[in-house]
């Protein structure tokens, strides 16, 4: 039975000092559920998907919580955890639940509040990512990590410090119309390359920023969906998961994980790289979208550099990637991050995004974990599988 | 957030103060960090190896921004030792010294310290003139 994303909702993305999780939770649920023209007491279920609210805001128990706060209470509510992967991954649950027979109508939603933490505890807090037994604990960060996947990658292909600036220039330029973007603005390859330095080769504006915010989408088998006014369906979908520690993969430029989940969900999908129109992939860090455009079969290993550098991400571009500006200039809120990435592909699909590409037919959003320990791939399309 | 306590300390000693890893003999693989399981080929209880001091820098990064616990900047890099087993580790001295195919050797060192006085040894890498 095939299921489709039925509503969406976001709260804009930002520093939000004078809101709490479960305010900005409450906001998207109940845009998703109004976007998609249905009332809360039609969700059967919820799927949370948070990274770390216990280190973030000392709060555990987080799927309850939010049930409680939406009044769906007392329906079931779990909580999916997979670092920066846990909205995608949130999603893939939900959407296994439908596909079980056990639920027609889901919600999924994506929540991280970081600000009320220092930005030293939001850095230790998100090195619980990687292997803290073996590279946490020596003083790995999550940006030195990607620093030396970038390294490697610059060794190995040529890629340059100026490749890495234009995926974020890139970002930023397609964020500009965002109301929901974190950033507004425009950035040059010189003002990245000028950015204090954070873990070399990556400097500041390499990086995705620390965020407040949630996203949520409503998602309904064919039973429930005939309602709905522009489902957009899931035609495809992939997990993969890898090594939590860097160094203990056989390749530092190449992620298994990302290569499992796409294949799973182009497999299934019964389509290939080449037929997908545009992508929401996960940018935590420049060279993370580099790696994942060459995972996802969209250039050659190693071209990715020189794939950005020809402008084939732009929104004009052969194959545009974050047409509404990534996790860079959105923001990066971790576990809600790959339920806004869906949100934005399914409007792209839909034809209301702030960005709009002309005649998209197939959208797929990448949301990796750590530093590449999970990764999930969704390819959706305006048409279900036959 | 440091996860710093004796017993921790204790359960990774063998790893952290003398770079011990575990081998599957059959795969002729050796796992680091320690893994009891050889995804290779399945087979449960790995032997205790120990792995050779010296190797090569494949790629690094000075960090600048730091966590709690530790003070900008230090240099962290990905290391094969003379055996191909990789490993992660801080590279001690000036980054200016520093690059890929530096030969480097592991030397037992003071990683941080928490609130209460409780130090945190284990390894880290110093470059040397000669590698292999």
């Amino acid at each position: 039975m095939n299921v489709a994303v039925v509503g969406v909702g976001q709260t804009k993305f930002g520093e939000h000092w004078g809101r709490s999780l479960r305010d900005m939770a409450i906001e998207a649920g109940l845009l998703s559920t109004q976007d998609a023209g249905i009332g809360l007491d039609d969700v059967q279920s919820l799927y949370i998907g948070n990274m770390s609210s216990g280190n973030f805001i000392g709060q555990e128990h987080l799927a309850a919580l939010i049930a409680d706060q939406l009044g769906l209470s007392p329906k079931p509510a779990v909580k999916c955890e997979a670092a920066c992967a846990s909205g995608g991954l949130a999603f893939r649950q939900a959407y296994l639940a439908i596909k079980s027979g056990m639920a027609d109508v889901v919600m999924v939603l994506g929540v991280e509040k970081m600000t009320d933490i220092t930005g030293e505890h939001a850095i230790s807090a998100l090195m619980a990512a990687g292997d803290q037994e073996w590279e946490s604990s020596i003083g790995l960060t999550f940006a030195g990590a990607y620093a030396l996947i970038a390294r490697r990658h610059m060794e190995m292909f040529g890629t340059t410090q100026e490749q890495l600036a234009m995926v974020s220039v890139n970002n930023h330029k397609n964020a500009l119309n965002n109301p929901f973007a974190q950033f507004n603005m425009n950035i040059t390859v010189e003002d990245v390359l000028k950015s204090s330095m954070v873990a070399e080769p990556l400097h500041l504006l390499d990086c995705s920023p620390i965020t407040d915010g949630s996203a949520a989408v409503i998602l309904a088998n064919e039973r429930g969906v005939s309602r709905f006014e522009k489902p957009v369906w899931i035609l495809g979908s992939g997990h993969g998961t890898d090594t939590l520690a860097l160094h203990d993969r056989k390749s530092l430029v190449e992620m298994l994980a990302t290569r499992t989940a796409a294949k799973q969900a182009y497999d299934m999908a019964g389509l290939s790289a080449r037929n997908i129109n545009f992508a929401e992939v996960h940018d935590c860090f420049s060279i993370n979208e580099i790696v994942a455009i060459e995972d996802l079969g969209f250039c050659g290993k190693g071209e990715g550099g020189r794939f950005v550098e020809d402008g084939s991400i732009a929104v004009d571009g052969e194959k545009p990637i974050n047409a509404t500006g990534g996790l860079k200039a959105i923001g990066h809120p971790v576990g809600a991050t790959g339920v806004r990435q869906i949100v934005d592909v399914v409007r792209q699909l839909r034809g209301d995004s702030y960005n709009q590409i002309s005649g998209c037919e197939y959208g797929l959003a990448l949301n990796i974990g750590g530093s590449g320990a999970t990764s999930i791939a969704h390819i959706f399309g305006m048409v279900g599988r036959k | 957030m440091m996860y710093n306590s004796i017993p921790l300390f204790w359960r990774l000693k063998r790893g952290k103060y003398n770079l011990v890893g575990t081998r599957c003999d059959k795969c002729d693989i050796t796992y680091f960090p320690p893994r009891s399981i050889c995804p290779a080929c399945g087979a449960v209880g790995l032997s205790v190896h120990k792995l050779p001091e010296t190797g090569k820098v494949v790629t690094y990064t000075v960090i600048h921004v730091a966590p709690d616990g530790f003070d900008a900047p230090y240099n962290i890099a990905i290391i094969e030792l003379m055996d191909g087993t990789i490993v992660a580790g801080q590279v001690v001295g000036s980054p200016r010294d520093l690059t890929v195919g530096s030969a480097v050797c592991a030397v037992f060192r003071k990683i941080n310290e928490t609130g209460e006085g409780l130090i945190n040894y284990g390894f880290k890498f110093e470059l040397v003139e000669c590698g292999y």
